[in-house]
């Protein structure tokens, strides 16, 4: 349903909000967090979605003038809250020259609540992974909403209809996109997801290959049928993991491990980085060589922006939706495809996927096929 | 060909004479506080010797003097000597949330930031602009510099390295306004990434004052010494800038030392392609060498906390070397060492402090100090400790290998007596002589290079990489080299997700001998 714009016209919202307003304890993210936060979407970004580090400093800057976001559950949305997810498209190589600016994922909101006369009730991720993590408390701070503790990825992916809400069918529909110039769009109608890349591509394309969009509006209902929910608060737990390891000279992989219930793959040196960019994709393998346990066996990586398939010794061992994670051996931080190179030690673990991806329709839209890979799914967590 | 290098170590200052290819002489002198009375003082040594001097008496013609320095990082490192700078940036409205020095540590910011002024301005990444350049505005900024006093002045434009004509523009409006001001512009520093970039332009704007004086100091000391030949100061990458040139960026010197001393094991063994380990007084650095470079790390470098994209070498740094500690029981080597103290602490020359050295002079691998002091280390013990150095020198090595297989290892540096004959994943270990001067010796025989890092359109790779070879061979000529020497050393292209029409990032770099009319 459309069509409605004030959720005040809906009987018992008052009272509803009252009681929310009870239950309901909204939590400061702290600047410590958003540390945690940069450092854990960089993992969950599953070698692509770009470098959290522009989003931090921005948030940093933020912080220091004394703006703050604070984080709600899923669960506190009423079904017609209508919440907003953002994201920054482009290429990294133009984030890293053209740096990200605060106030113009704001913006995005912005004409979104101009363009369907809703008011949203919170912010989300529409990509956990790597630097879109960060792109919800920036618009936050600005429009003083909280940020919503969920994505639609659960970590990167390289295209639209590669989310929860397109494997749910949701319309996807309209889209804003703005330039810090001023420039503005918005997508009002297409008929399908794969539609929505396409277009949007193109005027991302013509605003010089970046900028901020708000996708298609979701309901809370939406949000807590189909978003992917506690992303937020896992990256979070991720990268302070990692750090707290870091700062005790212990494993940060076994930290990440303690966390979540993934499983080490392979650990061993990168001996072979090959790489094109095609479609505006940016494909490739990487080959290693095995160390410590895995001494002697090979394995290979493929990738389409990120890490999809991983072969040990020519055998396939994991796959998308599984996270597969590579990770600086020493640091525990992410390596991504784009830096990736010779010689260095890494440790390649994978995480379990969103469940709604382990369905017939989410393998269709993230199976290895939807990569074109003609392997079965096979999940490392199902044995 | 008749050079001489000279590198300002954390302990000595070595010079070295070459001539025709060949090593004529080393000196040592200790590195003062100042730096340069200790390069007078190594340069007044190498005089002594008389190998300046032909057999008439007469001075020999020397063809340059080249000089590596830690002056420059030192300055940003201990935060002295700074100038206060102005950051000018064009490219509003873009990037407004992240102004120059935002990633600065606090206090270092404080010592440099004059003023910080943004205007519009900058480009696509294909050449288009983003906003035209707003020339009133930019002199509207040099007038608020003037009157602030600001001499020094970074500026910094979005995709400057593809297109540096807007930060060239408001370089001649701020001469306009400042006659006198020193000017970097981030495109001379190269590379994509803006706040990289304009770190470093901004680093080498606070360190104009002190070059200017630096280079001054280095050019009186080498006409003191009597020598008449022009000054060279080499780089992080292993090659050389004429002094003027390094005048206006000091910042290309910051990490000369350990390449240099990489160079200088290819000049010393012959090898192109191996891997090279430096085992100092203190630490040990592992890296490896292609075509006689060292490999280049390949990402963001911090330097006094800031972050830059210099081209460093590559290395890997342990705690090892022949002033480290040594404990028996339970054996333990480095990573603490007496350093500079070696030859009043370690046990040999009467001190309390057990150290590699003094190992190496109780079984008879070194001749120093009073072996009697020693005498009470058994072999075995000896053995144990060479055994455990051993150990972390491997461990260094095979972390710096890029691929399978083993490799040819030069050891250079005075603790190169820790490197044995034989290890592991180590096809054969290289000693070399004069290796404890290596870094002079790679002073001594740098080059010149010039680099392209750009993003290309519509070209088919082949081409593309053409076009770099060509900007990065114009580059090397303006900076110095003969164009008939030339050759490329590395070539890395990426293709861009996200780009219409086959989009590439390519990065060459070539290098080629000093050319004549330098020298």
């Amino acid at each position: 349903m459309r069509g409605s714009f004030v959720s005040e016209a809906v009987p018992g919202y008052i009272d509803a909000l009252q009681e929310r307003s009870k239950r309901m304890a909204l939590r400061e993210i702290t600047l410590d967090d958003i540390e945690s936060l940069a450092v854990g979407a960089w993992v969950l970004g599953t070698g692509g979605g770009g470098s959290p580090y522009l989003g931090l400093l921005n948030m940093r800057q933020l912080y220091a003038e004394g703006y703050r976001v604070e984080l709600m559950a899923v669960d506190d949305l009423l079904d017609d809250d209508w919440v907003a997810a953002v994201s920054n498209m482009g290429a990294p190589l133009v984030g890293q020259e053209r740096l990200t600016d605060s106030r113009t994922i704001a913006r995005a909101v912005d004409l979104m609540e101009r363009h369907t006369g809703y008011r949203f009730r919170g912010i989300m991720a529409l990509e956990i992974g790597g630097g879109n993590a960060i792109q919800p408390l920036m618009a936050a701070a600005h429009l003083k909403r909280p940020v919503i503790d969920a994505d639609m990825m659960g970590r990167a992916y390289p295209e639209a209809q590669m989310t929860s809400v397109a494997v749910g069918d949701l319309v996807p529909y309209p889209l804003t996109t703005v330039d810090v110039r001023g420039l503005e769009s918005v997508v009002d109608k297409v008929p399908t997801w794969k539609w929505m890349e396409r277009v949007s591509r193109k005027i991302c394309v013509e605003y010089g290959s970046i900028a901020s969009t708000c996708k298609a509006p979701r309901s809370g209902a939406e949000v807590k049928k189909w978003a992917i929910h506690g992303t937020t608060t896992k990256s979070i737990a991720i990268g302070h993991a990692v750090r707290e390891a870091q700062h005790r000279h212990e494993d940060p992989i076994a930290a990440i491990l303690s966390v979540e219930p993934g499983k080490v793959l392979y650990r061993g040196k990168v001996v072979d980085v090959e790489r094109r960019a095609t479609e505006g994709f940016l494909r490739g393998r990487t080959r290693f060589d095995g160390m410590d346990d895995w001494r002697g066996a090979a394995m290979e990586l493929a990738f389409q922006n990120e890490w999809i398939v991983a072969w040990l010794d020519g055998k396939p061992i994991a796959m998308s939706p599984d996270l597969i994670c590579v990770l600086d051996s020493v640091s525990g931080e992410a390596v991504g495809t784009e830096t990736i190179r010779y010689g260095q030690r890494v440790t390649v673990i994978a995480l379990p996927p969103p469940p709604v991806f382990l369905t017939p329709k989410g393998l269709q839209h993230v199976g290895p096929r939807a990569f074109a890979y003609d392997i079965d799914f096979k999940s490392v967590f199902s044995a | 060909m008749r050079r001489i290098g000279v590198d300002v170590g954390g302990t000595n200052t070595d010079a070295v004479l070459i001539e025709e290819g060949k090593v004529v002489r080393v000196v040592k002198a200790p590195t003062s506080e100042d730096v340069t009375t200790g390069i007078l003082e190594s340069l007044a040594k190498l005089g002594e010797t008389g190998v300046l001097k032909e057999a008439s008496g007469a001075l020999k013609r020397i063809d340059g003097v080249m000089i590596g320095t830690t002056h420059f990082i030192n300055a940003v490192v201990q935060r002295r000597h700074l100038t206060k700078v102005a950051a000018l940036r064009l490219g509003l409205p873009a990037s407004a949330s992240l102004p120059p020095f935002c990633d600065w540590p606090e206090d270092l910011a404080a010592l440099v930031r004059g003023g910080v002024w943004m205007v519009e301005g900058g480009h696509e990444y294909d050449g288009r602009p983003f906003m035209p350049l707003d020339e009133a505005e930019v002199t509207r900024a040099a007038r608020e510099m003037q009157a602030a006093g600001l001499k020094s002045v970074g500026i910094s434009s979005i995709f400057s390295p593809l297109d540096p004509s807007h930060e060239r523009r408001a370089a001649e409006l701020i001469a306009a306004e400042i006659p006198d001001a020193s000017i970097t512009c981030s495109s001379d520093l190269g590379r994509i990434g803006l706040l990289e970039r304009e770190n470093a332009g901004l680093l080498n704007a606070a360190l104009a004052d002190l070059a200017r004086e630096t280079i001054a100091a280095f050019e009186r000391a080498i006409r003191d010494s009597g020598i008449a030949a022009p000054l060279f100061i080499t780089q992080n990458d292993g090659t050389v800038a004429e002094a003027s040139q390094a005048r206006r960026l000091p910042v290309y010197s910051f990490a000369s030392g350990a390449t240099n001393s990489m160079r200088g094991a290819a000049y010393l063994s012959g090898l192109q392609d191996a891997m090279v380990i430096d085992v100092g007084g203190t630490t040990t650095d592992v890296g490896q060498l292609k075509h006689g470079f060292p490999r280049e790390a390949n990402s963001v470098v911090k330097v006094g906390g800031v972050r830059t994209l210099f081209r460093m070498p590559d290395l890997l740094s342990i705690g090892l070397g022949g002033g480290s500690h040594v404990s028996l029981d339970p054996l333990k080597v480095g990573p603490v060492s007496v350093g500079y103290r070696l030859l009043r602490d370690g046990i040999a020359f009467g001190g309390k402090q057990l150290t590699t050295t003094d190992i190496a002079i109780a079984s008879g691998v070194l001749e120093l100090g009073d072996r009697a002091k020693v005498a009470h280390l058994g072999a075995v013990t000896c053995q144990r400790v060479f055994d455990e150095s051993a150990r972390l020198a491997e461990e260094a090595v095979d972390s710096m290998k890029t691929e399978a297989g083993d490799v040819t290892l030069i050891a250079v540096g005075g603790g190169a007596f820790l490197v044995p004959e034989k290890m592991t994943g180590v096809s054969r270990v290289v000693h070399v002589e004069h290796g404890d001067c290596a870094n002079a010796v790679g002073a001594a025989i740098a080059q010149v290079s010039g680099e392209c890092d750009q993003i290309f359109r519509d070209l088919t790779r082949v081409d593309a990489i053409a076009a770099a070879q060509a900007i990065a061979n114009d580059r090397a000529v303006a900076a110095g080299a003969a164009r008939a020497t030339l050759t490329t050393i590395e070539s890395e292209d990426m293709p861009l997700a996200y780009m219409p029409g086959n989009s590439v990032r390519v990065r060459v770099r070539v290098v080629g001998d000093v050319a004549e009319s330098w020298c």
